[in-house]
């Protein structure tokens, strides 16, 4: 079968979900009743990766001067056309700066110049399985995670569903459907000079080389 | 210079403020005046070629944390808005039939002029394209303590009225010294709920954009919603809510179910 691929660069705004993997929703649940939190999140934890974010496959991401690592989060994303429709998928490398509390918006941690990762090619959403993909993480060649979205919290048709009760996505919109975290509750991490490759069946690989930031 | 983006006759047209009227310039009927009630009013901003990134602070008034109970921020709270949530002047916001309580916050909105990357706060305003007055309307019914505010709270489709003008900086600047010297109010059907001042401001305009450029580059367009202070109150469907800054503008908007 042909791959019907085309080329992709983000154009809306990109949403994303947090704590959509079962592990990780596990792994906190026991802290959730507790201050600050007071509750599991009832609502989908959501985030945005600002345009300053974006960084195409095969491009370098530079690692701020003061930070030793940053998590990878390995996302399969829809993205939206009109009717507030999904048309197509992509590949993703959510990077973040760790950080550990969820109270408080990941602006500094999650918005930082060049901080996503972006598959060049999109792959048209009939062509894709989205709640049974699998994404492979490798770091420096090695595989380090395995993300299968049969294990997401809220499966995507539900993640969707329950965003549009309060905002329609737009034209050009993406929804990163979520990263799952190691049995420890923290994403793979990498440092100055490590390649991270994302890969799923049907896919072009997702390459992004880490640097240091220029003064 | 006061500049609107508006619907009129079947097209979406730029203008100007002209002695109490609009003056149509980007548009087949460029030289056109027309009157304020005569258009519908779009957000004014220029379309970009991506993503919009709308930054928005929370408690960044000393009386508005307190009045919800939080001491004041050692750095700037900081939350981020998608462009959906955007609506024109005089445009309907939509209340949801379960809210119990919904409130206005009128802020002094920042519209980026040019790129701006690692800013220092001396240079800050040579950034700033102009001013604008936003309505960031919050559904406390919704708040959860997962990246507080969350979504479902701030970043509903119609809740952000923007508008009606953007002024250019230098107006500001010459007229007021600073968007620090300005004073903000909201009434709520004529009565007057919202009264501070933009020097209230915990992070001034200046050290919000040296903190914001310093991580992540900002483009002509991007906006920052600056806080709200205190004052807010629960407001009901057709509830008329008029957000006013000195100088940039009066944000007419009512609530619709």
């Amino acid at each position: 079968m042909q791959n019907k691929l085309t080329p992709y660069w983000p154009r809306g705004t990109v949403y994303g979900a947090l704590l959509n993997f079962k592990r990780e929703w596990n792994h906190r649940a026991p802290q959730m009743s507790e201050p600050p939190h007071k509750g599991a999140p009832k609502a989908p934890v959501l985030f945005i990766k600002t345009a300053n974010t974006f960084t195409a496959s095969g491009d370098k991401i530079a690692i701020p001067a003061n930070v030793p690592e940053v998590d990878v989060g390995a996302n399969l994303a829809w993205v939206f056309g009109a009717d507030a429709r999904v048309v197509s998928c992509v590949l993703v490398n959510d990077v973040s700066i760790p950080h550990e509390s969820y109270y408080r918006p990941p602006v500094k941690f999650k918005c930082i110049d060049g901080f996503l990762g972006v598959g060049r090619q999109a792959k048209p959403v009939a062509e894709v399985q989205s709640d049974a993909m699998v994404l492979t993480v490798k770091v420096n060649g090695h595989e380090v995670q395995r993300v299968n979205y049969a294990d997401a919290v809220r499966a995507s048709q539900k993640l969707h569903a329950d965003i549009s009760e309060f905002m329609i996505f737009q034209e050009g919109d993406v929804l990163l459907l979520g990263s799952d975290c190691l049995p420890d509750g923290k994403r793979p991490r990498v440092k100055v000079g490590d390649v991270v490759e994302i890969s799923a069946h049907g896919f072009e690989t997702l390459v992004n080389h880490f640097v240091g930031a220029t003064a | 210079m006061k500049h609107a983006r508006i619907a009129w006759a079947g097209a979406v047209h730029e203008a100007v403020e002209s002695d109490g009227e609009l003056l149509l310039t980007r548009s087949p009927w460029a030289g056109k005046r027309l009157k304020l009630d005569e258009v519908v009013w779009l957000p004014p901003l220029a379309p970009v070629p991506q993503a919009r990134t709308i930054l928005a602070l929370g408690l960044n008034y000393a009386d508005h944390a307190k009045e919800l109970a939080f001491k004041a921020p050692e750095e700037p709270l900081v939350f981020v808005k998608g462009e959906g949530a955007l609506i024109g002047h005089k445009a309907l916001t939509r209340r949801p039939k379960d809210a119990t309580h919904m409130h206005y916050e009128c802020e002094l909105a920042v519209v980026i002029g040019r790129t701006a990357m690692h800013v220092k706060k001396e240079n800050a305003y040579d950034y700033v394209g102009g001013y604008t007055v936003a309505n960031d309307y919050a559904i406390r019914d919704y708040l959860e303590n997962w990246y507080r505010p969350n979504f479902r709270v701030k970043n509903r489709d119609t809740c952000t009225p923007i508008g009606p003008w953007l002024v250019d900086a230098k107006d500001i600047h010459d007229a007021y010294g600073s968007p620090m010297n300005l004073n903000l109010q909201t009434t709520v059907n004529g009565k007057l709920t919202q009264s501070g001042h933009t020097r209230d401001m915990i992070f001034d305009v200046p050290t919000l954009i040296e903190y914001f450029s310093a991580f992540m580059t900002l483009q002509p367009g991007d906006l920052i919603l600056t806080g709200t202070p205190d004052g807010v109150v629960n407001c009901e469907v057709s509830d008329v809510i008029v957000t006013s800054i000195e100088g940039v503008g009066d944000l007419i908007n009512t609530l619709g179910e």
